[in-house]
């Protein structure tokens, strides 16, 4: 009984999910994703790292309930997910998603208007989500008027705002340099143990994975499944100062083994990666 | 004042003080042009007298019916063929050579059908236009990132509140030039077309006083169509400016 209380809650699973698109203009069905197995702890941060095309964005969309999934069960907080977003779920994109018609207190405040939130409670969660995100002197700033990373950091505070319970966030990063991208990695933390949400990050740097991660799922080429799941054991007061620890070089270099081959595979090296 | 904006205003100034003292000096006979300043004197007379009010207001009304249809309907043809790809590659052959052929050869078959009225010249105000708020429209909606629809998902919106609260704010500076060409356009085609054959209007008015060799009135009712036209359209570029700006989208 004891070990069993113990155990961590499962938060969202896949079970046996695969993803294939049809095939177009006569090519065949493309199995992109699958079958792949993932149980998502509560509140843990989970990173998923893989070769171009090997399904990650596929994985998050699936289990986002933007994409169907071709067979397996999606599940979150014990629900089936299937058709639209389950309430609780935010999900931060690559591209950069802010809405450049509207200032950044109103992008912010946008799923809060929609939801029909008075405007002074609307007012007050806006202040504290972009106070907490440094733009609170951007408030009356539009999208165009700030950097990438800034801009990124509105998709962030949007999403925020609603207090999701999953945080999905897509390759947030992959347009930023990288020192900014350090830096919103230490913010990420700082949100993620603000808010005690599950966080799964989709991206293809190792080192990033490895900085910000309770757990990093590594996934083969297309049709991605996970060859192996890293524990990083890292405490969760952590910051992006753990770059130094040596255990962050043996992770990295972990995840490379995983990967190395994979990468060739997707790269159309399937020879080098037999060697 | 912006250097920008002072160096405009001095192009103007220039060439009408120009165009003044060229008339003023005989360079440019009488009979042909008359002075700017006599062209504001003879517009401030018929103005005050009020007896072109029943032409303009009847040649702007149709200018913004034909307008108003035009962007009304360009907008949602517009969104209909971008919803339907193979419509769409079957006719954007056809909106490319749109404005090589001239539109005006269609009047007098209008005439035929629908008589001396003000349905021809509305129609071939709708009809200059048009075409210019379709394709405006298919570009801004090719230019809505795909990721807004993806966030209206994780927003759990629907299609319509998508398409009104996402997609249309994200293509509206496209929109927004399409407007603008259909207001010129319409203008255009609207003055075009009474000039060639109707029973009233300003370019009706302006015609008629081109034979009887009224200069003062036709230049006066002239300069009244290039400050309508200039003024309207500058508040347009205005506006176009500012929301560029706001957005970061250079604009020439």
């Amino acid at each position: 009984m004891q070990a069993e209380s113990s155990k961590p809650q499962v938060h969202a699973s896949l079970s046996n999910v695969t993803r294939v698109y049809p095939g177009v203009a006569g090519n065949p069905p493309v199995n992109a994703l699958g079958p792949i197995n993932l149980e998502l702890r509560r509140g843990e941060f989970f990173a998923v790292v893989g070769p171009s095309g090997c399904g990650k964005s596929t994985l998050l969309e699936v289990l986002a309930g933007l994409q169907p999934a071709s067979s397996g069960t999606v599940m979150f907080e014990g629900a089936p997910v299937a058709g639209e977003v389950p309430e609780g779920i935010g999900v931060v994109f690559q591209e950069d998603a802010s809405f450049p018609w509207l200032t950044v207190a109103d992008n912010t405040a946008f799923g809060l208007r929609r939801a029909g939130m008075a405007e002074s409670e609307i007012r007050r969660r806006v202040d504290d989500v972009l106070s907490f995100m440094g733009l609170k002197d951007f408030a009356r700033a539009y999208p165009a008027q700030l950097s990438g990373g800034m801009r990124q950091r509105v998709c962030i505070a949007r999403t925020l705002v609603l207090q999701p319970r999953l945080i999905l966030l897509d390759e947030p990063f992959g347009a930023l340099d990288a020192q900014t991208r350090l830096l919103m990695g230490d913010e990420v933390l700082r949100l993620w143990r603000r808010t005690g949400a599950t966080v799964l990050l989709i991206t293809h740097a190792l080192d990033e994975a490895a900085m910000l991660s309770d757990r990093i799922g590594a996934m083969s080429a297309r049709p991605g499944r996970f060859l192996e799941i890293v524990e990083t054991g890292w405490p969760r007061d952590r910051d992006s100062t753990i770059v130094g620890d040596p255990r962050f070089g043996e992770i990295t270099g972990r995840l490379w083994d995983n990967l190395r081959n994979e990468s060739l595979k997707a790269l159309g090296h399937a020879q080098m990666a037999a060697e | 004042m912006s250097k920008i904006a002072f160096l405009r205003l001095a192009v103007i100034v220039i060439a009408v003080g120009l165009l003044e003292a060229a008339c003023r000096g005989g360079l440019i006979d009488h009979r042909v042009v008359i002075p700017p300043s006599e062209m504001a004197i003879a517009l401030a007379h018929i103005l005050a007298t009020g007896e072109a009010n029943h032409q303009i207001i009847r040649t702007f009304g149709i200018v913004i019916i034909s307008v108003a249809i035009a962007v009304a309907l360009g907008f949602v043809l517009g969104v209909i063929v971008h919803a339907l790809p193979r419509v769409r590659q079957a006719l954007d052959p056809l909106f490319a050579t749109y404005y090589a052929v001239p539109i005006f050869i269609f009047y007098p078959v209008m005439i035929a059908i629908f008589g001396l009225s003000v349905v021809p010249i509305i129609l071939i105000g709708v009809l200059n236009a048009i075409v210019a708020m379709i394709i405006a429209t298919l570009n801004g909606l090719d230019r809505v990132p795909r990721v807004l629809t993806k966030v209206g998902r994780v927003h759990r919106m629907g299609r319509v509140s998508t398409a009104l609260r996402l997609k249309l704010p994200a293509a509206a500076p496209h929109l927004f030039t399409g407007v603008k060409l259909a207001v010129s356009y319409g203008f255009i085609a609207v003055i075009a077309s009474e000039f060639i054959m109707a029973p009233a209007g300003l370019g009706r008015v302006i015609s008629d006083a081109y034979s009887d060799f009224n200069n003062p009135r036709m230049y006066g009712l002239m300069l009244l169509l290039v400050i309508v036209a200039t003024v309207v359209n500058m508040v347009l570029h205005v506006f176009d400016q500012r929301w560029a700006e706001r957005r970061g989208i250079a604009r020439t």
